[in-house]
């Protein structure tokens, strides 16, 4: 990986990724992967499909737990704790480091349930303060004008950019430090997209996001750092400015300007 | 490529035009005619019998239905009564094997999907449900009355129900798995990144999204075991009187139905009728509301 000098002084990283190796089945997928993820920064990985992005991204919450024969070698700092270790709890990892998946998700419930689902697993908290929490996580997730009539009716009946707020208000509404999002914007079309970049901006006053783009546009308007891979390495980890300008390789410079990919 | 692109655009020269292409063209019209007409031939050929089944049902049921046959017991020959102890029977029964029987196939075909995918023991499982599913029901009464009656030293309404929950458990085990399976990954992933352990995820947003599924496949097992004979004749039994004693033989629709229409007496075999066109038409209520259960309406 090239790096050249970046200021980081005073930046604190939420996570880090060190010696990291990803393997599906013999398959190595991730190759020595070292990165910081600063707190309350946007962190892009960008790179060609295949090249480990989403994998990256579903090691921080351990998401690729759920399936057999899929394991990670390395480290993961989160707060001073590595949660690769084996005794870390998946699920309290979970509530802390939330995400966002490519398709929105909403379950088979209302609007407000989806909401009140992941609260009432971790709190016990009266009814008027449930309704205060759902307030205002659906005011944070950039819906709560939209549907504030109609709370009670399936999270089914909205569209797919309003469908993805959802996921994005309840995601925040158990209070995560980190949020990932895994190409959010692909199933949306362009103004539910703006609507989500806009939205992703606004978190970055309370977390640390990472997200997976295939849109090196969305990557350069919404991130703070972004990291290039290329067939399960990290090619370059810079700031956004520095990687669209003048990054240092030249595979990097080569998918940016559309040269393969 | 461009210049590529203008011919065929401009149709100088189509592929389709050529006469080659014009026999081709011919020859598979003349394939799909004659493929339409023995398709639809044997449609035809497959609903007649249904038809000409349904019609004589219709026919000599609906003579010999009166309230007398919900009110009264079943009567001996020559004497006038009604199907009130094998309707009743049957309600039990059958009842009495849903209960036994769904739960036991939801939580199989809950592991199957949610906990041991395409593992071993669910490989071995499936397997031998689909076995159980296909096995002749007269199989599963000879089962149990070799575990039950003969053990028991006595025929009783308890053995009947064992049988039909044999029934039950394969059709639900089936549907149970089919319809969890169908539950998209990512809505368990979502749940999961929330952190919501998996018996919860399970129960709020897996059974939730293959509720109307699973619904379904007990109205089907209820619809297959209310008309279900050979496995009562071995364990049930039959009862000439009323009865609500479970440890005691009970009559049911389906045995009265096979002990009636084989008798010489013209007034037993219209009560027979009568109580096959009740079965008949419970099932199919029973089917039509599965199918409202798996409407796009109803899934929302």
């Amino acid at each position: 990986m090239t790096q050249t000098a970046m200021n980081t002084a005073g930046m604190a990283e939420k996570i880090s990724i060190r010696n990291l190796k990803f393997f599906y089945g013999d398959n190595l997928a991730l190759k020595t992967i070292n990165l910081p993820l600063f707190e309350k920064k946007v962190t892009a990985f960008i790179g060609p499909s295949g090249c480990g992005k989403s994998t990256l991204l579903r090691v921080l919450n351990r998401m690729y737990d759920l399936y057999p024969r899929q394991r990670a070698e390395g480290e993961v700092i989160f707060d001073g704790k590595n949660v690769l270790d084996p005794d870390q709890d998946r699920n309290m990892l979970r509530a802390r480091v939330g995400m966002v998946f490519q398709k929105p998700t909403p379950f088979p419930m209302s609007i407000y349930d989806n909401i009140a689902f992941g609260i009432r697993l971790y709190e016990n908290i009266s009814r008027s303060e449930m309704d205060g929490r759902v307030e205002a996580a659906l005011t944070r997730g950039a819906l709560w004008n939209e549907v504030k009539d109609k709370l009670h009716t399936s999270g089914l009946s909205l569209s797919g950019g309003q469908q993805q707020r959802l996921c994005i208000a309840r995601t925040i509404a158990v209070r995560p430090e980190v949020v990932l999002f895994d190409e959010p914007c692909s199933a949306l079309d362009p103004i539910s997209t703006a609507k989500i970049e806009e939205l992703i901006d606004e978190l970055t006053t309370d977390y640390t996001i990472a997200i997976v783009t295939h849109n090196m546009q969305q990557a350069a308007r919404v991130s703070d750092y972004t990291a290039f891979m290329y067939l399960g390495e990290l090619i370059e980890f810079d700031e956004t400015t520095k990687i669209f300008t003048a990054p240092s390789d030249k595979r990097t410079q080569d998918y940016i300007t559309g040269r393969f990919g | 490529m461009a210049s590529n692109l203008g011919t065929i655009g401009s149709g100088g020269l189509s592929a389709a035009s050529t006469p080659a292409a014009q026999a081709i063209y011919r020859r598979r019209r003349r394939g799909n005619k004659i493929l339409l007409t023995l398709s639809v031939g044997a449609t035809i050929f497959g609903l007649a019998w249904l038809v000409l089944i349904l019609g004589a049902l219709l026919y000599q049921g609906f003579s010999g239905l009166s309230l007398a046959v919900f009110t009264e017991m079943t009567p001996p020959p020559g004497s006038a009564g009604g199907l009130l102890n094998a309707i009743m029977g049957s309600l039990v029964m059958t009842f009495g094997g849903v209960i036994i029987g769904t739960p036991i196939g939801i939580l199989a075909g809950t592991y199957m999907s949610e906990y041991g995918r395409n593992n071993k023991l669910t490989m071995v499982v499936r397997f031998i449900n689909d076995i159980l599913l296909a096995a002749p029901s007269i199989v599963i009464g000879l089962f149990v009355y070799e575990v039950v009656v003969v053990r028991m030293g006595h025929f009783s309404a308890f053995a009947g129900m064992a049988a039909l929950a044999i029934l039950v458990i394969p059709v639900v085990v089936r549907t149970t798995e089919d319809m969890l399976n169908l539950v998209p990954n990512q809505l368990r992933e979502a749940a999961a990144s929330l952190g919501l352990p998996r018996s919860i995820m399970i129960r709020h947003v897996a059974y939730k999204a293959a509720m109307s599924g699973i619904v379904t496949g007990v109205l089907l097992a209820i619809a297959r075991v209310s008309g279900e004979t050979a496995p009562l004749l071995f364990t049930a039994l039959n009862n000439q009187f009323w009865s609500t004693n479970l440890n005691a033989p009970m009559s049911s629709l389906p045995v009265t139905i096979f002990q009636f229409a084989l008798s010489p007496y013209p007034d037993w075999q219209k009560l027979a009728w009568t109580g096959a066109l009740l079965i008949t038409f419970t099932v199919l209520a029973l089917n039509i509301v599965a199918r409202a259960f798996l409407s796009p309406k109803a899934q929302k």
